[in-house]
């Protein structure tokens, strides 16, 4: 049963953006594409050739699998529920964590490696706002292992859902949510961060430095983000999934998480303007201190402070 | 004092125009521009055989009047060296920058203390043939921390082709530099060599795409003036509900477009789906969405019947509804708000020496709105007030949009109080008189328009000489980014709404 996390994941991966986009459509008074358009685009992409610029080194042609690989990898580490994924270990979540460093790691090279004005200052943007929001991470997950007194992603979260013991944890699993659902809209580069849909170089962070990439590289780009989408959702489900549900319930209410967690982010971007790039390190700083507060939250838990 | 005062659309004989010696010329026009409601609408030169003749066209808000003034100098050659170097306008005031670029780009004028004598748009009669497009001076600075990014001419999205070079530390822009050209068509010659009237209106139509009421009804009462001919009223009536029902059309789209520049959704479709009504009423009026081939000096080929005007009320009825509910959204939004306010200044002080016209001056306090102080069609019945805005930022010029929409609602309205049902009417032929001189100013929802027209001895056109309000504010765009972030350039730029190929021409 440990697979079924993964298979989960790559399965959610193909519906989420889609039924984001049509969230976005119906606020607009649209019609909009079926919630399957983006995938068949991908797959569209993925029977094309790419064509790399002349200026490029090999790096720009490895990064995107690379980034592919690390993002799968890491999907391969997140559990369900009770189920550990396909690969768990104490400390996981730090390999989870530089696994993606590892990935976007390669992306900014790449970018780096085109050559162009609009790409490098991408890779900046998109280095400066991973790298804040990593300590925001840290201190979330950090606090969640010093709260069940286990390190690795599968111990945590079977001990750890919504619903369990008092006030005091239950707000501490809530703001992990929300902490969690803003990191995810920061790693995929959505709003309010980041506007996928814009055509404007100069306001571009991820949509930027992926300019150059093309055919088959370009799709499996794009599925990446998809997957790891659905990753985070799978995060997000699992803190609210108890170990005690059977998994014929479980499978529905996480799925159900993901659709929610789906549709509120389509809501956010269709009713909020994007934020001014320089007030993005400010709300990165916000969640590591509401990071801190579930830190606090745990020390209170376990008594250490009173 | 040399000058002749003239009226917007009046026309006279090109003699009259005094002729002065190049100091007093430069020390009067110059001198003018010292008060803040006279500014320079035209200044260009007219080659005559060995001569170069320059007519400098000063408007006077307040008086309604315009002044102008010109001088004659030996024109030069390429092949000649050690030929005289004048003294510039620009030195003493910087609106006449783009000005004296232009008559240094076209007729090899020197200027030995001009601050920065770039080339314009390199016209297929430059005088420096040699000079070209692939080697145009940036500014450029040396500097290890510091770096460029260039722009365009091709862009990502359905825009014109202009090149763009910032130099930026990080992410803050220190200087931009703007470079249009791409596409010089020479519109100001081929007025020249198309004879036929219809052939010129079609082309005055098309020099500014998303402008065509404004630079049909300049170009219309240019030739009007010429040839004597007072347009009925009727016609008067429909000129002057195309240029207001242009002006919320295009309004309404950039406020849609500014909100695509910053995420907001709901802004950018409603306002976008505003703008179609209004557009598909003028299909329904004259057969084109853009009002091209609506307007015809003398004449007009779509009567615009009381029954259009009842289906006229209908569509801004609706639209006034829809418009004012998302306004009320969009205007009360914190996200929308902390992207648009205090972003892409321009202070008074700046719109004021480079000359600014149009929104961007009107933006920045300054009154100036030819509606107001040069009218003309029904403009001096309707008794416009224009609305200024003090901050000069992006949220300003969003401001300015919506009440201007606002104000050119009550316009129309009160305009289709005044249709009637008129009998068909017989066309006049228009024959401009010989030896004339007409310059025309018309506010375009832009900003101000400006035309100069010259006749000849048997009243053919002999120069006719075009001003497009991106003339003057595209330097507002490249001061109004400094110090601010590279990723607010976009809303900047849409929030100007220049056009390429008016500067171009």
């Amino acid at each position: 049963m440990q697979g079924i996390s993964i298979i989960l994941i790559i399965f959610t991966s193909l519906f989420f953006t889609g039924i984001l986009i049509r969230t976005k459509s119906f606020f607009s008074g649209r019609k909009g594409p079926g919630v399957f358009q983006p995938l068949k685009d991908i797959w569209r992409l993925l029977k094309k050739g790419a064509v790399t610029s002349e200026t490029t080194s090999f790096i720009f042609q490895i990064a995107p699998s690379i980034y592919f690989a690390t993002v799968f990898l890491s999907a391969l580490l997140v559990p369900f529920g009770d189920q550990p994924g396909l690969i768990s270990f104490s400390g996981d979540f730090v390999f989870f964590a530089y696994l993606l460093a590892l990935g976007k790691f390669f992306t900014i090279i790449s970018a780096l490696d085109t050559g162009s004005s609009f790409e490098g200052m991408g890779a900046s943007r998109e280095g400066l706002f991973s790298m804040l929001a990593e300590p925001a991470f840290f201190i979330l997950i950090g606090s969640l292992s010093l709260l069940t007194g286990h390190t690795s992603f599968h111990q945590i979260f079977s001990t750890l859902y919504m619903g369990m013991g008092s006030h005091v944890e239950q707000a501490v699993v809530a703001l992990a949510a929300l902490v969690l659902v803003a990191i995810a809209m920061i790693e995929n580069s959505r709003m309010p961060i980041d506007d996928p849909k814009t055509h404007l170089e100069l306001t571009m962070m991820h949509e930027v430095i992926i300019l150059d990439n093309s055919g088959f590289d370009l799709g499996m780009i794009l599925y990446t983000t998809n997957l790891k989408f659905a990753m985070y959702g799978a995060l997000i489900a699992d803190l609210f999934l108890s170990p005690s549900i059977p998994i014929y319930l479980a499978i529905p209410f996480m799925l159900f998480i993901q659709v929610v967690f789906a549709i509120s982010a389509g809501t956010i971007e269709s009713f909020m303007a994007r934020f001014r790039m320089s007030h993005n390190p400010q709300f990165i700083f916000v969640l590591t201190s509401i990071s801190l507060l579930i830190f606090l939250g745990a020390l209170l838990l376990l008594g250490k402070i009173t | 004092m040399s000058y002749i005062t003239v009226k917007n659309n009046q026309s006279i004989f090109f003699q009259e125009i005094p002729v002065l010696d190049y100091e007093s010329f430069l020390l009067m026009n110059t001198g003018f521009l010292s008060k803040e409601h006279l500014h320079c609408v035209n200044y260009y030169g007219l080659a005559q055989k060995e001569k170069l003749k320059l007519i400098c066209c000063i408007a006077n808000d307040h008086e309604h009047s315009i002044y102008v003034s010109s001088c004659v100098l030996p024109l030069p050659h390429l092949d000649e060296i050690g030929f005289p170097e004048y003294s510039s306008f620009t030195a003493r005031h910087l609106s006449f920058h783009i000005f004296e670029r232009e008559i240094h780009e076209n007729f090899g004028i020197r200027y030995h203390d001009h601050p920065w004598l770039k080339p314009v748009r390199f016209a297929h009669d430059r005088f420096n043939k040699e000079s070209g497009i692939a080697e145009y001076p940036f500014y450029h600075i040396e500097s290890e921390e510091l770096h460029e990014v260039g722009v365009g001419p091709i862009h990502a999205g359905v825009i014109e082709p202009g090149h763009f070079r910032f130099a930026c530390n990080g992410e803050q822009i220190l200087h931009l530099e703007i470079h249009c050209g791409y596409q010089h068509r020479g519109i100001e010659n081929l007025l020249i060599t198309k004879k036929k009237l219809l052939q010129r209106v079609t082309l005055a139509e098309s020099i500014a795409g998303d402008t065509v009421a404004g630079h049909a009804t300049a170009f219309t009462n240019v030739w009007e003036s010429l040839s004597g001919c007072v347009p009925r009223a009727d016609l008067q009536l429909a000129r002057t509900l195309a240029l207001e029902l242009e002006r919320i059309a295009i309004h309404t789209g950039d406020l849609s477009a500014i909100c695509t520049d910053i995420a907001y959704q709901l802004g950018a479709s409603v306002f976008g789906r505003l703008r179609t009504p209004l557009i598909n009423f003028m299909q329904e009026w004259c057969g084109n969405r853009l009002a091209k081939g609506l307007i015809r000096p003398g004449y007009s080929n779509f009567k615009f019947t009381p029954e259009l005007a009842q289906r006229l009320e209908i569509v801004l009825e609706a639209y006034e509804r829809d418009f004012d509910e998302v306004w009320d959204r969009f205007h009360t939004l914190p996200s929308v708000l902390s992207r648009l306010e205090k972003t892409g200044m321009v202070s008074w002080h700046d719109a004021l020496s480079i000359g600014c016209v149009g929104m961007a001056a009107k933006t920045s306090g300054i009154e100036r709105d030819i509606r107001a102080s040069h009218p003309h069609d029904l403009y001096t019945e309707l008794r416009h007030e224009p609305i200024l805005k003090i901050h000069g930022d992006v949220y300003s010029r969003t401001q300015l949009r919506h009440e201007e929409i606002k104000q050119s609602l009550v316009y129309i309205r009160k305009l289709l109080e005044k249709v009637a049902a008129q009998p068909d009417s017989e066309r006049v032929l228009l024959q401009a008189q010989a030896d004339r001189f007409c310059l025309s100013l018309t506010e375009g929802w832009r900003g101000e328009i400006c035309h100069c027209a010259i006749t000849g001895k048997d009243g053919e056109l002999v120069h006719y000489k075009i001003k497009d309000p991106s003339m003057h504010n595209w330097l507002a765009l490249a001061l109004a980014v400094r110090n601010n972030e590279i990723s607010d350039f976009p809303i900047c730029n849409k929030s100007f709404d220049l056009s390429y190929c008016g500067y171009d021409l």
